[in-house]
Formats: C-alpha cells, structure tokens, sequence
C-alpha cells in the first residue's frame, strides 16, 4: 500500500498566551523568542497511522509532503525518522502566507505527482490557522472520497474500515481505496524517533518542488490569490477582575465561596 | 437580490439549537441589507414549520437522515441543489460533525472558500465578512471571500435564537438531489449520556490534568450533580483516557456557555478557553495563582483542589 503523508510546521501551538505576538500591520504571527515551530500535532498521529497500516500490509511505501519555508525540512525528517520512506517539500516564495484552500490545491497536485498513491493521511486541522478543510479538499480535488476525524482504522484489501469521533460519540464507516482520511488526537500517541532511526532518515532522500514544478499557476498562488483573504488578525483583549478567595482554612475558603456563590445567585 | 441559506440540522425530528442560532445570525444579515433566509432541512413539514417561525422566509425538505454527520455528500448534494434554488450567495451551517465535513466539501465543489468556526458576521456592500478565532485561541482573524459563494461554519452558541414568531409564513417544498455517498456509514453510536448534557446545563463543573486521578471526577461529579449541572474535561485529561472525549470541553471538544463554570485544575489553555469562554461567571479551582484560569475567573480559590473539592462540597450542604 502506497500512503502519502502531509505534515505541516506550525508555531508551537502551546506557546503562552504571554509570549504570543502578532504584527498587526502585516497580518501576522511574529515568532516567540526561543519557542522552536514544531508539527503540526495532528500529523504526526498521520504517520504514525501510516506506518502502522505499512506494518500490516507488510509492504508499500510512505511518502511525506510538506509545503513550507526550508524549515519545514524538520517536519519531514521527524516523519522519516518515524519511519516514513521519503519526503517531498514544496517550497518557493509563492506559497508564502497562502491559506489552507490553496495548500490543498498544491498537496493534490504534488501527491498527483508523486503517483500511485492509495492512500492519503492527514491531521484533522492545522493548528495555527485551525481551519480542517484541506483533508476535504485535497480528496475533492484527486477525485476521491474523504473520512475525517478518525480514531483507528484498518485495511482490509482495498477497503478501509474507520471509527470516526463525532461531537456526540463514535462511528463506523468504510471507504474503498484511493482515500483521504484525517486524523484526530484521540488515535493516540505517535512513536518517539529513536536514534538509529533518526541516523538512517538522514540519508533518505528530500526532493523539492517549486509552483512551476507543480504546474500552478501564477493566479493560483500567491498571498494576493488567498480564497480566504485576511483583512485583519489581532489579540482579543481579555479582562482580569478576579477576586481571590482568601481564608485561614480550606473549610472557611470553602464556606466563602458558597456563600458568594449564592449572594450572585449562581447556586 | 442573493439571499442565505443555512443547513439545519435535527434531531429526533426537532430542530438541533444550533439551527436556531443560524436562523439569528442569517436574519441579521437581512437586517443588514442581505437577501432573504431559506433553510434546508432533513424531517417533515413540522420541522419546516419551526424554522419558518424562527426566522426562515423559505424551507426546502430532504428526506430525514441526509443530513446526519457522516453524510457529507449526500448533504453537499441536497446543499448544492438548495443553494441554485433559493438563489443563495451565502451558505451558513454549525461547526458540527457534519459542518466541519460539508463546507470544505461544498466550498471546493463551487471553487470557493469556507471561513470556520466564525462567531461574528457582518454584511458591507452585500459581501460577507466574518470574525473567527485561530492559533488556539490566541488570536482572531476577520476574512473576506473571494469567491462568489461565501460558505461559513458558526460556532456553537454564539448567536441566541429568536424567540418564534407564529405570524411568520414561507414557503416549504421538497428538494430532489441525488448524490454519491462513497464513505458508507456501518454504525453510529451515541456517547453514554447520564444526567445533564453538557451543552445544556447552566452549571458545569470540569477537571483537567492537575487532578492527577481520574477518580477525582467522582467529587466532580457530586458537586455537579448538587448543582443541577454537568461534568466536563479538558483535553488533558481524555487523552489521559480519565474521561470519555464526548465531555471534552475546547477548541476540539464542546462549547459550553454555562451561567456558572467551575474550572478544578484546570490551566486554562486558549484551546480550553475556545470552548467555555463564553460562560457568564467562571470559578477557578487551582493552586497556582498565576494560571490564565484565575486571571480570568471571576473567583478563584489557590489552594489544593483535594482540600478545596470536598470542604465545598460540605459548605454547600449546610447554605440549604
Ligand atoms: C490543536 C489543539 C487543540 C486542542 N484542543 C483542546 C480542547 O478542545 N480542550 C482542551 O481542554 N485542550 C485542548 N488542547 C490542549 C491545550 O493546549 C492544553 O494542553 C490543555 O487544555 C491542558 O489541560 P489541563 O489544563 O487539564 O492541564 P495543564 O495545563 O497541565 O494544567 C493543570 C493545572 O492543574 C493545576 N494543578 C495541579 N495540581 C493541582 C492541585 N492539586 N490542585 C489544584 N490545581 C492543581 C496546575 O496549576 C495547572 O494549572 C488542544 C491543543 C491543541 C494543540
Ligand atoms: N503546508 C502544509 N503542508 C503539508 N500538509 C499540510 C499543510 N497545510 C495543511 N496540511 C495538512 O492538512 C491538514 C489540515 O490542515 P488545515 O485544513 O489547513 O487545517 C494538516 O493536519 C496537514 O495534514
């Protein structure tokens, strides 16, 4: 089974509220001093997913895609060293601050171009822009179906069974192969690189592909072509008017606070 | 002039809240000068009824179950079909499990774009632009389209519904689509629900990871249960497997605008914070007093919540 991987690189989306910095002029995030971006959470459960899947079928090849500034390398080389065969990274000026409808048009073209794929995962949602859509619209665009926010899944031949989260439990679904299907958080941990497998990844190989590689168009990329244009981006303010329950005993702490609780009428 | 649909979803027959919601958030739109509000909807003339008298000017009906989470095709097909009919330019659902599938779905199937999970909307010159939170929480991000059909999840309970209205009338016709439905659903199955549910209660008492046992959530659960309230989680403490991801509150979880949020050792992450701060008073529970749950709490106690948990337990007891 042949498995594309998209894994993205993200500003640590558990960087403080207090360290989190945006240059509202340029409609951007400025990066925290010292906090290294990392992947995407989602995607490495994607890879892990992928290689468990391989394990299965015992044989087939993981590709990882990443479209980003050169750093984005990192994203990649985690993946490979999970275990992921070799990775494709789409780089070039034109992807440049361009949001998740045009990611998916330049995914669905690189994994066109890669070829014999069965099988493309994904993370449920970036989570800088926490938008989940390009699993929906990479699968749009290759033709094929999309199962998203999945849990587990296995591969029966070409059928795949998957257990989805939905807002108010579980579900079951089967797709047949080619397929796109996201992952959630609730797939579990991924598995940690070890060091021989970080040692082999760096002799795996990374290709690299501009626009033009892709055959995109100059009105297809681009900040200026967002299907989604940014108008603003700034920090909501959030008030502080708390008020510390003091008291010389956890009991009368206690006793305090139920009784301001129902002074306020919330009990 | 192009009007707004909104997809309203149900269940058991009845109109889910959040189809009300969008019904507001599209009649203020007309408000604004937008066209006129049609819904689509999967039930009887019943169900049509209840939309109408919410805010709808025009009801169309596909059968029940076509638009239940995991139907996004046959739902994109109803939609499209719906979309052409009503003449609409502005396409409204809720960030559910069936939203979060059918606008990108939608969106790439017209060529243009879906905001998510937006809790503010505004109309100028009879183009959308829409609020939405992203990076966690920490930032928020207002979006136009370029497209011509602009597409947009709402988050959950962040418009009130319009009380119904029994004077309004509107059409309600059936609309014939056919779509493909290659992801073939085997089996839903709804999360264990005991007591209150935790979208509905006015009070919710939730644990987090500095719990340390998932038995903790028993005391939880008595103090909740006093209160008439639920029990919810945050994301640290499912994944820990300490409570079932459908009590997860947050970004990824629900959203909860309780009157009264008891927050026990709870950080108060921005994805946390996403899903219930819209709550009118927020107690924190946590021993540490710079923790962004006390910031924003209205009251806090910083103490141990072993201590704290069972002596208000206690207190609370003897105030009746
Ligand atoms: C893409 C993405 C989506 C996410 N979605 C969600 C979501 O939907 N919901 C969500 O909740 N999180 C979500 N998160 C995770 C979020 O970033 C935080 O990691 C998480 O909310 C932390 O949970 P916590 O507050 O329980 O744990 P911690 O941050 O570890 O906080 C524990 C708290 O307990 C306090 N504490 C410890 N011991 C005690 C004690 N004995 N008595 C009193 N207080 C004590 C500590 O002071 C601390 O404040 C998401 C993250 C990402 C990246
Ligand atoms: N720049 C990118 N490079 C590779 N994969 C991406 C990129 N952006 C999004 N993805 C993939 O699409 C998923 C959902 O992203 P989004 O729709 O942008 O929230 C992510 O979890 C990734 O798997």
């Amino acid at each position: 089974m042949n498995i594309v991987v998209c894994v993205k690189q993200i500003p640590d989306p558990e960087t403080p509220a207090s360290q989190f910095a945006v240059d509202e002029a340029a409609k951007r995030v400025i990066p925290a001093q010292g906090i290294a971006p990392v992947v995407n959470p989602y995607d490495p459960q994607a890879t892990e997913a992928a290689l468990r899947l391989k394990d299965a079928a015992g044989e087939g090849r993981i590709t990882v895609v990443s479209l980003g500034a050169d750093s984005a390398r990192d994203a990649i080389k985690h993946a490979l060293a999970m275990g992921a065969d070799e990775g494709v990274l789409l780089s070039d000026p034109a992807f440049e601050n361009i949001d998740s409808f045009q990611t998916a048009v330049a995914l669905a073209k690189a994994i066109e171009k890669i070829g014999d794929c069965d099988l493309v995962l994904m993370g449920r949602a970036a989570a800088d822009w926490d938008m989940g859509v390009a699993p929906q619209g990479v699968a749009e665009l290759l033709g094929v179906p999309a199962v998203t926010i999945a849990k587990s899944m296995t591969a029966d031949g070409s059928t795949l069974t998957v257990e989805r989260v939905l807002d108010d439990g579980f579900q079951m679904v089967e797709v047949d192969l080619p397929a796109v299907v996201s992952i959630s958080n609730e797939f579990g941990e991924p598995r940690y690189p070890q060091l021989r497998q970080i040692m082999l990844a760096a002799k795996k190989t990374v290709q690299v592909w501009s626009a033009e590689d892709l055959g995109l168009e100059a009105g297809e990329t681009g900040e200026a072509n967002r299907w989604l244009p940014l108008e603003a981006l700034y920090i909501p303010t959030v008030e502080s008017n708390v008020e510390i329950i003091e008291g010389d005993s956890p009991e009368e702490q206690a006793h305090t606070l139920a009784l301001k609780l129902r002074e306020a009428k919330l009990i | 002039m192009p009007g707004t649909l909104i997809i309203a979803e149900s269940s058991g027959g009845a109109a889910a809240p959040v189809a009300l919601e969008l019904l507001a958030a599209a009649r203020a739109l007309a408000e604004q000068g937008g066209g006129a509000v049609s819904a689509l909807a999967a039930g009887d003339a019943a169900l049509g009824r209840t939309l109408i008298e919410h805010g709808a000017d025009a009801v169309y009906l596909t059968p029940a179950g076509s638009l239940d989470a995991g139907f996004a095709e046959t739902a994109a097909a109803a939609a499209l079909a719906t979309r052409e009919a009503a003449d609409a330019d502005i396409v409204l659902m809720g960030q559910t499990s069936l939203g979060r599938d059918l606008a990108p779905l939608m969106a790439f199937r017209l060529g243009t774009a879906a905001a998510m999970d937006c809790m503010a909307l505004t109309l100028a010159d009879g183009r959308l632009r829409a609020t939405r939170s992203c990076y966690g929480g920490n930032a928020n991000a207002e979006v136009t389209w370029r497209g011509e059909t602009q597409i947009a999840t709402l988050k959950l309970k962040a418009w009130d519904a319009l009380a119904p209205d029994a004077g309004r009338d509107g059409p309600v016709t059936a609309i014939e689509a056919t779509g493909e439905q290659r992801v073939r659903v085997i089996a839903t199955e709804a999360a264990e629900a005991s007591g209150v549910r935790l979208e509905d209660a006015d009070v919710v008492v939730s644990g987090g990871r500095g719990l340390g046992d998932p038995a903790a959530f028993g005391a939880l659960e008595e103090l909740a249960r006093m209160l008439g309230g639920a029990t919810g989680a945050s994301r640290a403490a499912c994944d820990l497997g300490w409570y079932p991801p459908s009590q997860q509150v947050g970004l990824t979880g629900k959203t909860v605008t309780p009157n009264l949020y008891i927050a026990v050792a709870i950080s108060g992450a921005s994805q946390h914070m996403a899903g219930m701060s819209g709550s009118k008073n927020i107690v924190a529970i946590n021993r540490d007093p710079d923790a962004n749950m006390v910031q924003v709490a209205r009251f806090a106690v910083v103490e141990d919540y072993k201590k704290i948990v069972p002596a208000l337990i206690e207190a609370i007891k003897k105030l009746d």
